[in-house]
């Protein structure tokens, strides 16, 4: 017997918890003085409140969606990839090889060969802590908590000692090529007579990136090889015994999941800022962490989840540039999601578990 | 002999840079000897390092500082084994957590209590940890070999210091040759078989856990109010997961994660002191000191040289059979 109904499961647990973080945030701001009310009314006009302001609310889901997804993924398999920041930032290392070293005819090829350069640079770097959890037991976790900082320190060789223009003090690569300019979403919606701001940043990897939610959904719930991942992280045992291999779930789960943080490197590389900079992943890798948790580890979860943050992260920026509150108060939130969603998780349910236990007794 | 200063002096800052890591690492070190991953380390350090900070400058008296940095560090404790213990949740969430929550709490209270971008103002006279010298330090600074050894390398740290390192020997101590740490290490490897002998799970891993907050208190203290003089932001810069990378290379025993911290102190201090290396014609770059620790932590973990197996008990919540 179920313990509480799924509904309660998938949608009241998380909007308790964020409820919760909300509150504690709220907390937060009146202590340093603010009107939360202020604040909030703040945030909603500076993030959603123009074309403008959509424009990086959308471009910043654009980024969590990926990472999401790809912490999402590794949660089906029971594992828990830290290293979504390495991935993408070694994806963005892929993106500007693409369009920096091949002369693309159009964007629209460019951005497949992007494309499959990120994810195939996301995945490689998920290779090595995917192989050695597979085969030798090394925790995941850990691994990939050094891969990022092993990755921070290769970006900034690759930047300062090798891509670096000639003459330019910049750590960071020359800009792209004109052909490879993605359409932002400015230019795609001019013609079906839609103005949007063109100053914003939002641009194709957006459909990009909810391609890739159904294409995860469609891998976790109708193929085979999801089913296998969701068997696995069910019960490692049971899997084994149903004759599923523990070493390729490992190794793929992985990979699948690096090769989707890598993806996040068409938007903010190539996308947005058009050249590869240091620290271009700015946290999303670990964003994505408390997306997949807050999404329940379901693409469409993830995709809304990936919204909130990006309107929390628009809407942020705007509180930082009109009040004194500064930008760290995301971290805040984001943190006190991850505290309830993730950690806390229990807290929040074994009460709600009793309560419906309770209404089911009295029905009956 | 000029090699001799440069050697004395790149050691002497392999012992400043490598003390706060070894406060971590032992921090660390109790904790998942108990069977608590944490890998919320540094987030426990900014935390100190910021409140020992703002307290410092505000009372004057470091010492204050140092006890707000331990009080704020283990708040933040509390919270991980509420989440990990208490509430059976997953560990290395509630560490990324931690991590966040610090990272932001840390700039938004810098900035409502002293307005200068996420900073404490900086730390001057009783505010900081000043060097201790060793007696008759000055008069055989001048013997050869010996004197600079002991007037520069060994005399001239803050107590912070010499604290660290004697924590190695009382945490080998504590850890093998006493009730309580013969429990905290059976509590890691398996509470089933504590809890069958009448000992708290709970309270020997609290216990663990608070133990692992005053000592990150102290690491952070160090970072803000010896190290340097102030807080300012994300000042830890990795080093919670450089500890955690000793941890591991040191296979969670204390007298080799002295040895771990010194080496990685060590990668620090000569990165620090060269930029790039050149070993005639072959240039090591700077990056590659920043990245050493941690390619040297995957090598252990992979296991293919001395295998680094963790506490068995470690990262999962202990459920009484019911």
């Amino acid at each position: 017997m179920e313990k509480m109904p799924k509904w309660a499961d998938v949608v009241l647990i998380p909007l308790i918890s964020l409820l919760l973080a909300a509150l504690l945030s709220a907390l937060v701001i009146l202590a340093i003085g603010e009107s939360p009310v202020e604040a909030v009314n703040l945030m909603i006009t500076g993030a959603l409140g123009s074309t403008y302001g959509w424009g990086y609310t959308l471009y910043y889901a654009t980024n969590f969606m990926f990472t999401g997804l790809a912490v999402a993924v590794a949660f089906h398999a029971r594992m828990f990839n830290i290293g979504g920041e390495g991935q993408a930032m070694l994806g963005g290392l892929g993106v500007a090889m693409v369009c920096l070293y091949v002369p693309w005819p159009h964007w629209s090829i460019a951005l497949l060969a992007a494309c499959a350069a990120s994810m195939l640079f996301g995945a490689a770097w998920a290779a090595i802590p995917a192989y050695l959890q597979a085969k030798r037991g090394s925790h995941i976790v850990i691994t990939t908590i050094m891969f990022n900082f092993i990755a921070a320190a290769f970006l900034n060789y690759m930047l300062v000692n090798v891509m670096r223009p000639k003459g330019s003090m910049d750590p960071a690569t020359a800009r792209f090529p004109e052909a490879v300019h993605l359409p932002t979403l400015h230019e795609l919606l001019a013609p079906i007579g839609i103005n949007f701001s063109k100053a914003a940043p939002a641009n194709i990897s957006l459909l990009v990136a909810i391609f890739a939610c159904f294409v995860v959904w469609a891998l976790i719930w109708r193929t085979r090889l999801g089913y296998e991942i969701r068997a696995y992280g069910h019960s490692e045992t049971g899997a084994v015994y149903a004759g599923i291999s523990p070493v390729r779930i490992t190794i793929v789960a992985m990979l699948i999941s690096g090769a989707l943080a890598g993806l996040m490197a068409t938007n903010n590389v190539m996308g947005e800022a058009e050249r590869l900079v240091l620290n271009s992943t700015e946290g999303a890798g670990f964003i994505g962490i408390a997306v997949a948790l807050m999404g329940r580890s379901h693409p469409f979860g993830v995709f809304l989840a990936a919204i909130l943050f990006g309107f929390l992260y628009q809407g942020g920026a705007e509180l930082a540039l009109w009040t004194s509150i500064p930008r760290e108060l995301i971290v805040v939130i984001q943190a006190l999601v991850i505290l309830f969603t993730g950690a806390l998780d229990n807290m929040v349910r074994m009460p709600l578990e009793k309560l419906f236990l309770g209404l089911r007794k009295g029905v009956e | 002999m000029e090699f001799f200063v440069t050697l004395i002096q790149v050691f002497d800052s392999t012992i400043r840079l490598a003390t706060p890591l070894l406060l971590a690492c032992l921090a660390g070190l109790y904790s998942e000897r108990a069977g608590i991953f944490d890998i919320g380390l540094e987030g426990k350090m900014l935390m100190a390092a910021f409140f020992s900070a703002a307290v410092a400058a505000v009372t004057g008296s470091v010492w204050l500082g140092l006890l707000a940095g331990i009080a704020s560090s283990l708040a933040l404790s509390g919270l991980h084994g509420l989440a990990s213990i208490t509430f059976r949740g997953n560990q290395l969430i509630s560490g990324v957590a931690i991590n966040f929550l610090a990272a932001g709490m840390t700039v938004l209270v810098a900035q409502s209590w002293f307005q200068q971008g996420g900073r404490t103002p900086s730390l001057f006279g009783g505010g900081r940890f000043t060097p201790i010298e060793f007696p008759f330090a000055e008069a055989i600074s001048t013997v050869p070999i010996i004197g600079p050894i002991y007037s520069e390398l060994l005399s001239g740290h803050s107590i912070l210091v010499y604290i660290a390192f004697l924590m190695v020997p009382l945490t080998w101590w504590v850890l093998y040759r006493t009730r309580f740490g013969l429990r905290l290490r059976a509590v890691g490897e398996n509470p089933a078989a504590v809890d069958t002998a009448g000992v708290s799970v709970v309270g020997l891993r609290y216990a663990a856990v608070a133990i692992c907050g005053v000592l990150c208190g102290i690491a952070g203290a160090y970072l803000a109010t010896a190290l340097q003089a102030g807080f300012v932001k994300e000042m830890t810069a990795g080093r919670g997961f450089i500890a955690l990378a000793a941890l591991i290379f040191a296979k969670w025993r204390p007298w080799h994660a002295m040895g771990a911290c010194l080496l990685f102190g060590l990668l620090q201090a000569v990165a620090l002191r060269f930029q790039n290396i050149d070993l005639g014609g072959v240039v090591i770059p700077v990056q590659v000191m920043d990245a050493l620790p941690y390619i040297l932590t995957v090598v252990i973990l992979a296991g293919f040289v001395g295998k680094a197996i963790p506490p068995r008990a470690g990262g999962e919540p202990y459920v009484k059979e019911r």
